[in-house]
């Protein structure tokens, strides 16, 4: 066994400095050269500040703004750290609800969205994106559906007309690559702010 | 069901079969010494490392010692992980000051990291220093599945050898294994994702204000060097806690293509690679043909299954058309969350792009039997092959049963004390998995730790330990398993999932190296045709539907009927 030691342990240590240092940090000087952006987390900014990444939802409450899908991840709570408290679209703790098929708090849950959502006038069939979580509670695409199901409210709540909002939501619709690949969806910061933009 | 998800799934599938045969190749030759296009790179290397290291490389090992070897490399590593866990907080790289690990957490992962199983019981983004996830994590994400290579080959090699006493040297197989295969793929496999989206950087959070005017802190780190050896040697252990479902790890429909290719590629081409090695490739087709069949199998149950959605969501006025998406992406979709369902749990990954606990509970059977198989359709990198084979063996003796006559692989007679062997090893599953979910139930603190109530509570407990049991490392994770009793049961059930099983199988390597090799005659069962596959995938079938059918019944299969009734929890 005393035999065995040596190569485990000069291994051991020759490889993870390969694999661990080495292979990396070649990769991370790689990456930072070629390919920037996405490398430092596909940034989005508005007048020079960071306003989010396009890769990672954030939370909308107002009715000015189209809404991303509900959002299961928590924060400790602030009076007691032993505790969590709800937080959509915490992008420092990434999590799903975790709630099988059959639970009430999910039945309970999804009845509760519907229910708020039909009370904003914001939808009449409700999508599935619309009522469920995902599974990193970071999801930055919802579906067409849910997106023109929104329209109308939006429009109201910023006093512009709904044919100018509907096209924009049909203009940012990413489709299936040659027909197949990918799922029909729509980045909702991105939405929002071209939103913003819109005079 | 849609044409279009099905031609996803076929297209991946079809990218998958057609570079695992030349890959096979490449294997067979890294594996046996031979020279390659990178031998000029790194031969040089290689030979510092074995000069350092004090290994011989001409000299073999027998069973035992090679054994030795294994083990003595994975307390090396199991050793240094929990170390550097524990004092992650004085160590440099840790740029969002996190504490120590505790020890109970640092062990369970410690064990999970050196076992291929990657069950992760902490939240990455919340606990793990850069510099734990990178000389950690990153290093046993290569050495596990370089060990579980290393191993596979020792077993080639008792079929292809005759009269041999031994069965290679297993510093030189983990050392090849890593500096030839799965350092060259993931290079250009992690540039390939940063060019996708998958940060790779050294700052630890990036402050945003949203256009709402809230703050949002956004965690970052060097994921793609970790992301893209985490698939290829079929870890699964991710940076995030959400795993490949965190758009930071998968962000578009092209790096889930890229990372279920990566996660399926070199188990299929290690099967390949015994063809060659037993200058038959039809017994390497035979063993693909059966592993594919499985695994096609439980991608269109999954896939059917979740794309009916939730009754019970519909009654209540959601649109099923998309299928059940609690619990998963947009970008994915309902196909291509199947179909990585199924290769995760297929091979010994363990990574996840939507949550398995909210499945419906045909949809969460899938990845829950495909690991009380043990992970063979098409398995862990190494740990795949070396599963099947044993299976095969079981296969062939049965068939001699039926006809009465000593059965025989590969020109080599299997005896009793080789089915002693195999069936050692098989046992190792149901023991841990039924021995562990069978405490844990009887236990107040096993029951605390549920996430749901009813039979889908059950369905947690099981597969937390079919999953650390089979070196996968999914879950489902409305399971607390960051408690005293989870860190340490799941711990001792990863450590003999792999070492426990792998012991008998060198046993078993050494003992077929050992015989002669008897040339087929008439009297030979065949191994390489269709009704060989048919016979392996009734062996299977039979030998674990025996075993977990009831166990299964009481979970997924009661809750699927129960949901149709409408039945909640």
């Amino acid at each position: 066994m005393f035999s065995q030691l040596r190569p485990a342990f000069v291994l051991l240590v020759l490889l993870s400095a390969l694999t661990g240092l080495a292979y990396p940090l070649a990769i991370t000087g790689l990456a930072q050269l070629v390919f920037p952006k996405e490398a430092n987390g596909s940034l989005v900014e508005r007048d020079g500040r960071v306003v989010g990444s396009a890769l990672i939802g954030q939370n909308f409450a107002s009715d000015k703004y189209f809404h991303g899908r509900p959002s299961a991840t928590s924060a400790p709570d602030p009076s007691d750290p032993s505790k969590t408290v709800d937080s959509p679209y915490n992008a420092a703790a990434s999590a799903g609800s975790n709630l099988g098929p059959t639970s009430k708090k999910l039945i309970e849950r999804v009845n509760a969205t519907i229910e708020s959502e039909f009370a904003a006038g914001r939808i009449d069939i409700v999508a599935a994106d619309a009522a469920t979580t995902s599974a990193s509670g970071l999801d930055p695409h919802i579906s067409p559906q849910y997106a023109q199901a929104q329209v109308e409210s939006v429009a109201r709540a910023r006093n512009l007309d709904e044919g100018r909002v509907r096209a924009l939501v049909d203009a940012r619709i990413e489709g299936r690559v040659l027909g197949v690949f990918g799922e029909p969806r729509i980045n909702v910061l991105l939405l929002n702010l071209a939103l913003d933009a819109l005079k | 069901m849609s044409i279009v998800g099905v031609i996803q799934i076929a297209v991946t599938l079809l990218l998958v079969f057609a570079t695992a045969a030349p890959l096979g190749g490449y294997v067979f030759r890294v594996m046996e010494g031979e020279r390659t296009l990178l031998s000029a790179i790194g031969r040089p290397v290689e030979r510092a490392f074995y000069r350092l290291a004090g290994v011989e490389e001409g000299r073999e090992q027998s069973w035992v010692a090679y054994a030795m070897s294994m083990l003595a490399f994975g307390v090396a590593g199991f050793l240094s992980l929990y170390v550097l866990q524990r004092l992650q907080n004085v160590l440099p790289l840790n740029p969002q000051g996190f504490d120590g690990v505790a020890p109970d957490l640092a062990f369970n992962t410690s064990l999970s990291f050196i076992t291929n199983t990657n069950w992760q019981n902490y939240s990455g983004e919340t606990t793990m220093s850069h510099l734990t996830q990178m000389l950690g994590l990153t290093v046993h994400n290569f050495l596990s599945a370089a060990t579980g290579l290393a191993t596979a080959f020792a077993l080639i090699r008792a079929f292809s050898r005759a009269e041999s006493k031994t069965l290679g040297n297993f510093w030189v197989d983990m050392t090849r294994a890593t500096l030839y295969l799965l350092l060259p793929m993931a290079a250009p496999v992690s540039l390939a994702l940063v060019a996708l989206g998958v940060p790779q950087t050294l700052q630890g959070a990036l402050d945003a204000s949203t256009l709402e005017g809230a703050k949002q802190i956004i965690s970052i780190g060097p994921v793609a060097s970790q992301e893209a050896i985490k698939q290829l040697g079929t870890n699964g252990g991710g940076f995030f806690n959400a795993n490949s479902a965190h758009p930071f790890e998968n962000p578009s429909a092209w790096s889930n293509i890229l990372e279920i290719w990566a996660l399926l590629v070199i188990p299929f081409a290690t099967v390949f690679a015994f063809g060659r090695a037993v200058l038959d490739q039809r017994q390497g087709r035979a063993i693909a043909i059966a592993m594919s069949i499985v695994l096609a199998a439980g991608v269109f149950a999954a896939y059917w299954a979740e794309a009916a959605g939730n009754p019970l969501l519909t009654e209540i006025g959601v649109d099923p058309a998309p299928g059940n998406m609690e619990g998963k992406e947009m970008r994915f979709g309902v196909a291509m969350t199947a179909l990585f369902a199924a290769a995760t749990t297929g091979t010994s990954t363990g990574a996840v792009n939507a949550m398995h606990d909210s499945f419906t509970p045909i949809g969460g059977l899938v990845p829950l039997f495909n690991m009380l198989l043990g992970c063979i359709s098409p398995g862990g990198v190494g740990a795949g092959l070396y599963g099947s084979l044993i299976l095969v063996v079981i296969a062939v003796f049965v068939a001699g049963l039926m006809v009465g006559r000593t059965p025989e692989y590969l020109g080599k007679k299997i005896e009793a004390r080789e089915m002693k062997l195999a069936m050692l090893a098989i046992l190792v599953y149901p023991l841990t998995v039924l021995g562990f979910s069978a405490a844990s139930l009887m236990l107040k603190t096993g029951l605390d730790s549920l996430g749901n109530a009813g039979p889908h509570g059950l369905s947690e407990i099981i597969y937390a330990f079919a999953s650390t049991t089979a070196n996968n490392g999914s879950a489902f994770a409305g399971l607390n398993g960051n408690t005293q009793w989870f860190n340490a049961t799941l711990g001792v059930a990863m450590f003999l999932g792999r070492f426990a099983y792998v012991v008998p199988v060198l046993a078993l390597a050494g003992s077929f190296a050992g015989k002669k090799k008897i040339s087929a005659s008439s009297g030979t069962f065949p191994t390489h045709g269709l009704l060989f596959v048919g016979l392996l995938l009734g062996v299977i079938v039979v030998l674990y539907l025996l075993q977990y059918f009831p166990a299964l019944a009481l979970g997924p299969v009661v809750e699927h009927f129960l949901m149709q009734a409408g039945k909640t929890f």
